[in-house]
């Protein structure tokens, strides 16, 4: 069938802010299939929440709402612009909860409004699990055999039928309390009595154990006329037990026989054409190691994470074809956008091997838990191509910026071989370079396998990498480099054995002709001529990327997603590639992130999947001779390489490596603040602590402090007194003459930023974004309106006036953050960032101005004032914007979700509105928090919050809301005039305390900050532990409190007695 | 043991010999599936060529004892880029290098064989060599070595054998059969007799056949004109159903020429149309000729199902007679289960004749 002409406009459905599970793969999915509608000729309007992404750019849809995805907003649209279909299928698991919602509200029925995609019916058979379940006996295919029992002789008898290993799950226990595996009859009665005792329904659910089988994954596509194929098969070097987002995964399949192979996608095809998918899929299977026998373990009826991934390794744009399916289309119709010469019902065969690792943020969250297991914790991933297993997965690993760009063994030489032995199960995130230590202590990868269940052929690569590594020690041949390259070595690592310096490596390969040639990823593995410029690099004989006479930018991309690095980098760069090319040069990408738009091969004229490090940047520079490199968008992993890359004499475009040191060095940074004579909050580095315990009364506490060799607010803390202090520096930090610690004076006052374009001359600021959190919270944790609310006049004109000067003294050319801090009618600067900063695609967005297009402009020698732009504040915009952090919490126990110096929001989410209530309403409701109109707050506060609570309190209580407090806090609230209930304290056990409260659904809103002195959080945390598993919004920060009566009073009709 | 790879325009690359260290001349052509490559290997219709693997990662599982397409090797070396030392699969009994050495086969790895397998999509399949040094006249002796044979006639069976079973009763003229093949039948409990590729028609009814199959098998089909007549006149008599090399000497026997094609298709992710059906299935092929569709015109011959991107004939059956023929592997083994309702539709069309009473 051709695509379908009774339909004219089609509503996308995105996915909203970013939380660990459903990040920037939907920003990329969600743009394609927007574009590739726009292509057929469709009007396409568009609705998400989040303002970081490309997708909510006006160039992919013809229409984009920034709005909250809730039944309420979307039917709003519905009614004023009249679509004829909605496509839900690309928005994650959000799109596909809010087209269920919608279906159920009626709306849909109302104003005829169809479904495209995968029917309703099949998306719920595919996620009801006893729906599931019987649609698989019905078609014969295994799903682990399961049952519900409530008593101990019905687990026993499902128990001898079934076999061992099995799992217990207890039915309405928090975070699975009670559950377990079990071997043999006897564990099972133990565990079995146990969660049946624990479950407040007496209820568990007892399921054949499949931990340990190979995992597989198949992602499927299908069209209305049966057409089905395997677009990417996927092998999970974790086994089953480990989610599949935090298991390393290669492609294609690695250990599979064609027997084994065909069998499983039968049963794929097969699954998906009884569930009738129409689109993309993915269907996540489980082979034994030892037998035929597999299982499905389940079908995302939709276009997933895995789907992105499959979409870069193979190179078939899943998404883009997916949306044409959904108008009709069918895929022996469609063109292989890759060959171009084919057709899109096409399976790619694949000519190198594709490992994906996933990033992790226990770097930033050391308390977490970093066990591995069924909940997703990954904030992002990398991925790496190869020709060799070990090219793929060293590349992947020196992708993943954790500070380690090999198997190399700084944090594992001390610790036993007993003791890494028991680290591989459970296992943790960093397992992988336990193994590899294992390996080069000479434990036997059989004893390995033996206990991780991970494939010996997985292991013996490792090995070889390993033998490799031990050769290269008294070996210094040619030859051998060579070999150590196309297994996927490092210069650093070899120069490293060799004892020689990375220079010298990289210029004996030089000498030798060992450099690296590219190939093209082009679904066919070579049997069609393709014309994708999408590359890798390998060691080998033919190199396919031909650098062409066109003048040419190279941009770097920001690399994995993690706490702090965001998709709102790959907004920036993906916008510079657009403008370069409007420049009429070639613009070519380097990034290492599956996920992004930016690794999209159709955005620029040559992407390389590469590692961001400099070898691989070199290498890159080499071949493509580009005019200049643009640093500037790719966040901290680009900058990062700014010196080096300019010490070979790299041309880096915009801002020059000595300003960016400018910025960036403490010394010289205050060398400028003071030459300009600008506000700044007084501080100093100290060496060791009792340097820092003089500095810190000199300017007096409390202090701000943190090492000066990280950024992004990590280890940085508030401390109060020299108590305090001495703890953070034996506790928090290594210092030493190399690395000191920074102090500066802490003022509580309110926060502010600005992103500038500066040419050197011009300096254009399009807005000032005004934190509604003081000090003290992260900027990428704090709620920001625009334009500012409640900052004075004057201080916005000294914003503006710092600003230029500041720019103007760094020779800022391209894109700068400043951060202010204000306190008595004063902005004091705290940071600045001579980048691209999270906060330019919403500030793009609300001021209307294309800060990037701009900025890269101003890179390539065009002058702000020929496009008719002048020094100053861009005159504000009416329409009032709000920004609020969305967090992970649920995803990750035991990180302490207070808010503070440190970053910790996955994402972020738009509120705008006429007025400023509303708006915050809107970001509010869109970050997730369900504003309650009636109902009970618990306040516990520290002391010197109890003040402003109070007031907060009675605010509340005259809305209607009932009050409870912790014991100090009702004290303080009684003298003040506010009557509450008291509850107890949960260290006490006290029958009526926060939690409890909390679990029985007493509570609507928790209150709740932390004394900075007070070292017993014990309470706190769990409190706020409980009060995220029960999903009952949690405040840190009064702040926020404020901003949110606000909003409540906004609503409120006022009732007063005569 | 480094070892070289010479291709017949001059193209030389630089490899690790593994398995049998002997010189081997041979044609060259790649493959694109990513797993079957134990199938691909004892696959007789590649009799005699030396098989490229495109995908870099081979010898991952091992070889196993369930897996053979025939008791021996067909391919005359093996090229590929990273050889698996050990295997990671229950059913591997040995790995491939163990395997090569075994049967005396040639491999060579560390080859880039993207970059190969692109010259002989360019320049079309080509005679090679794996030579120990790149001595001048080692290189033009090893040229001058008879081409390693390719030959229906030499992968045929040389005596009639039966493989017993209860159903309906096929006889099947073995051009160099996949034991695939074989087990497909087998699953449909046919009674399979397996005949010389010389065997006349005479012969071949004296077992009194439900049905005929033309089996797959290496080479040039116009090289085995011997066996038309027999088709012919079997056609008359039985169902048919002609596979690969069968495919195409059922077009020549019907008066339809074939042709050798650039560089063949060998691989498991072509899509064919069957006009039949709505949806396209995708086939498991390996062929280096194909039947020329414009010299159909003026045959009894039908064009029943297409490769979708290239157009190549791949079904094609007689207009007034339950004869038919596919050009891909039905039977899979290595590929994709798709099109195994082939099968079905020749199990169909023999009991179909039986009931209008033609037996």
């Amino acid at each position: 069938m051709p695509k379908r002409t009774d339909i004219k406009k089609i509503l996308v459905i995105g996915s909203g802010p970013i939380v660990i599970g459903q990040a920037a793969e939907f920003d990329y999915s969600g743009s394609q299939a927007c574009l590739s509608l726009k292509e057929e000729g469709y009007q396409v309007i568009l609705i998400n929440s989040n303002p970081a992404t490309i997708m909510t750019d006006t160039e992919i849809a013809d229409k984009v709402f920034i709005e909250p995805i809730t039944v309420d907003f979307v039917s709003k649209i519905i009614r004023q612009e009249l679509p004829d279909a909605i496509l839900p299928t690309l928005g994650g698991q959000t799109g596909l909860n809010m087209a269920k919602e919608l279906s159920d509200s009626g709306i849909l029925k109302e104003f005829n409004v169809e479904l495209l995609g995968t029917k309703l019916d099949s998306i719920e058979e595919a996620e009801d699990r006893e729906r599931f379940k019987e649609l698989m006996l019905k078609i014969s295919e295994p799903v682990p055999e399961s049952k519900t029992v409530n008593s101990m002789d019905e687990a026993v008898n499902f128990a001898n039928k079934i076999g061992f290993p099995l799992v217990i799950r207890p039915a309405y226990t928090l975070g699975g309390t009670g559950g377990g595996f079990a071997y043999d009859l006897d564990e099972f009665k133990e565990i079995a009595h146990n969660g049946l005792r624990l479950s407040p329904i007496n209820q568990i659910l007892v399921e054949r154990s499949i931990m340990g089988y190979k995992e597989i994954e198949m992602e499927v596509m299908r069209d209305h006329k049966d057409n089905a194929m395997i677009v990417c098969s996927m092998e999970n070097v974790d086994p089953v037990g480990i989610h599949t987002g935090d298991s390393i995964v290669t492609s294609p399949v690695q250990t599979l026989s064609d027997r084994e192979y065909e069998m499983m996608r039968d049963a794929a095809l097969k699954i998906i054409r009884n569930l009738h998918i129409e689109g993309g899929c993915n269907v996540q299977m489980a082979i034994s190691e030892n037998s035929m026998q597999y299982y499905i373990i389940e079908v995302n009826p939709r276009v997933s994470r895995s789907s992105a991934l499959a979409s870069k390794a193979t190179g078939y744009p899943i998404a883009k074809l997916a949306a044409k399916i959904a108008v009709g289309l069918n895929l022996d119709e469609i063109k292989n956008p890759i060959t171009q010469t084919t057709l899109a019902q096409f399976e790619p065969a694949l000519d190198y091997v594709v490992t994906k690792i996933p990033r992790w943020p226990f770097d930033k969250f050391t308390s977490a838990d970093n066990h591995l297991g069924t909940q997703m914790k990954a904030t992002g991933e990398v991925m790496a191509i190869g020709r060799t297993f070990g090219e793929s997965i060293l590349k992947a690993i020196r992708s993943l910026e954790i500070g380690k760009t090999y198997f190399d063994n700084e944090d594992y030489k001390k610790i036993s071989t007993n003791d890494l032995i028991a680290n591989l199960m459970p296992a943790t995130d960093d397992r992988i370079f336990s193994i590899a230590e294992l390996i080069r202590r000479n434990i036997k990868i059989e004893k390995i396998s033996e206990i991780t269940k991970i494939n010996i052929f997985f292991l013996d690569k490792i090995k070889h990498i390993i033998e490799i590594e031990n050769e290269l020690k008294n070996n210094h041949s040619i030859e051998l480099l060579e070999t150590a390259k196309q297994y996927g070595f490092n210069d650093t690592e070899i120069a490293k054995l060799w004892q020689q310096s990375e220079n010298e490596i990289r210029d004996l390969r030089k000498q030798n002709n060992i450099t690296p040639v590219y190939k093209m990823v082009d679904t066919s593995a070579g049997e069609f001529e393709s014309y994708t410029p999408y590359y890798y690099s390998t060691y080998e004989q033919e190199n396919e990327s031909i650098k062409t006479n066109q003048p040419s930018v190279l941009v770097l991309g920001s690399g994995p997603i993690r706490i702090g690095q965001g998709v709102e980098f790959d907004y920036a760069t993906v916008h510079g590639v657009q403008t370069i090319q409007k420049l009429g040069y070639e613009a070519i990408i380097m990034n290492s992130n599956p996920e992004t738009v930016s690794t999209d091969f159709s955005i620029s004229d040559k992407l390389y999947f590469e590692p961001l490090t400099l070898e691989d940047v070199l290498n890159v520079i080499d071949l493509e001779k580009p005019e200049g490199v643009i640093l500037q968008f790719g966040g901290q992993t680009a900058i990062n390489l700014a010196e080096a890359l300019h010490k070979r004499g790299v041309k880096i475009l915009g801002t020059t490596v000595d300003d960016i040191n400018r910025a960036e060095d403490r010394h010289q940074f205050d060398e400028v603040i003071k030459q300009l004579n600008l506000p700044q909050p007084e501080g100093d580095t100290a060496t060791d602590t009792k340097e820092a315990v003089k500095i810190a009364n000199r300017i007096g506490y409390p202090v701000m402090i943190r090492p000066s060799y990280v950024l992004g607010g990590k280890a940085m803390e508030i401390v109060n007194n020299d108590d305090e202090l001495n703890h953070y520096m034996q506790n928090a930090v290594k210092v030493s003459n190399d690395h000191p610690v920074l102090i500066d004076s802490y003022l509580l006052g309110s926060e502010a930023e600005v992103d500038v374009i500066s040419d050197g001359e011009t300096v254009v600021i399009p807005g000032i974004l005004e934190h509604v959190e003081r000090a003290g919270v992260h900027s990428g944790d704090s709620m920001g309106v625009y334009p500012p609310q409640q900052m004075h006049q004057s201080v916005q004109k000294q914003i503006e006036d710092d600003s230029i000067k500041l720019a103007k003294a760094l020779n800022t050319k391209g894109l700068m953050n400043v951060q202010f801090v204000i306190k008595d009618g004063k902005a004091y600067i705290i940071e600045v960032n001579p980048r691209a900063s999270r906060t330019v695609p919403f500030m793009s967005k609300v001021t209307k101005m294309p800060m990037t297009q701009l900025a890269t402009k101003v890179m390539l020698n065009h002058k702000l004032s020929e496009m008719g732009y002048e020094t100053g504040l861009v005159k504000k915009a009416k329409r009032i914007s709000v920004k609020s952090p969305v967090f992970s919490f649920s995803k990750l126990p035991l990180v302490d979700n207070t808010l503070g110096p440190e970053m910790k929001s996955t994402g972020e989410a738009m509120g705008s509105d006429k007025s400023f209530s509303k708006a915050l309403y809107k970001s509010f409701i869109a970050s997730g928090i369900q504003v309650p109109n009636t109902g009970t707050i618990l306040f516990t506060v520290a002391d010197e919050d109890k003040a402003t609570a109070l007031n907060l309190a009675k605010h509340f209580r005259h809305l209607g809301f009932q009050i409870e407090a912790t014991k100090n806090t009702q004290e303080y609230f009684a003298k003040g005039g506010l009557k509450t209930k008291c509850v107890g304290k949960v260290a006490n056990k006290d029958a009526i305390n926060p939690v409890t409260e909390l679990y029985n659904h007493h509570l609507q809103l928790v209150v709740n900050t932390i004394d900075n002195s007070n070292t017993t959080f014990d309470d706190e945390a769990k409190i706020r532990g409980a009060a995220i598993e029960s999903s009952v919004p949690l405040f840190t920060a009064l702040d926020t409190v404020a901003s949110l009566l606000t909003v409540l009073e906004a609503q409120a009709f006022d009732v007063t007695a005569l | 043991m480094k070892r070289y790879l010479v291709l017949k325009n001059g193209s030389i690359y630089k490899g690790n010999g593994f398995g049998s260290k002997k010189m081997i001349h041979g044609e060259l052509v790649f493959s694109t599936g990513m797993t079957g490559y134990q199938e691909s290997m004892t696959d007789a219709s590649y009799d005699g060529q030396m098989l490229v693997f495109t995908y870099p990662l081979i010898g991952n599982y091992g070889i196993n004892q369930d897996d053979m397409e025939s008791l021996h090797p067909a391919v005359n070396a093996i090229i590929v880029k990273e050889l698996a030392r050990l295997t990671g699969n229950w059913r591997s009994k040995m790995t491939l290098q163990q395997y090569a050495e075994r049967e005396d086969l040639p491999g060579i790895s560390g080859i880039d064989t993207r970059a190969l397998s692109k010259e002989l999509r360019l320049y079309g399949s080509m005679e090679a060599i794996i030579v120990d040094s790149l001595d001048k006249k080692v290189i033009n002796d090893a040229f001058k070595s008879p081409l390693a044979s390719s030959s229906a006639q030499l992968a045929s069976t040389n005596s009639i054998y039966q493989a017993p079973n209860s159903g309906l009763r096929v006889a099947m003229i073995d051009f160099g059969l996949k034991d695939s093949i074989l087990r497909a039948l087998a699953k449909r409990n046919v009674n399979v007799i397996v005949f010389p590729s010389d065997t006349s028609a005479e012969e071949i009814m004296k077992v009194d056949p439900d049905g005929l199959l033309l089996s797959n098998g290496p080479g040039n089909p116009e090289s085995i004109a011997y066996a038309l007549p027999t088709i012919k006149s079997l056609e008359q008599q039985l169902p048919v159903l002609g596979i690969c090399m069968g495919h195409q000497l059922f077009a020549l026997a019907n008066g339809a020429k074939t042709y050798k094609m650039k560089f063949g298709h060998r691989g498991f992710n072509h899509a064919v149309k069957d006009e039949k059906q709505i949806r396209t299935n995708f086939t498991s092929q390996n062929h280096g000729y194909a039947v020329d569709e414009s010299s159909l015109k003026g045959t009894d011959l039908e064009v029943t199902q297409r490769e979708i991107n290239d157009g190549t004939v791949e079904g094609l059956k007689l207009k007034h007679l339950p004869a038919f023929s596919v050009q891909y592997h039905p039977d899979a083994s290595p590929g994709p289960h798709d099109a195994e309702y082939v099968f079905d539709e020749f199990i169909d069309a023999m009991n179909a004749n039986q009931k209008v009473g033609n037996k």
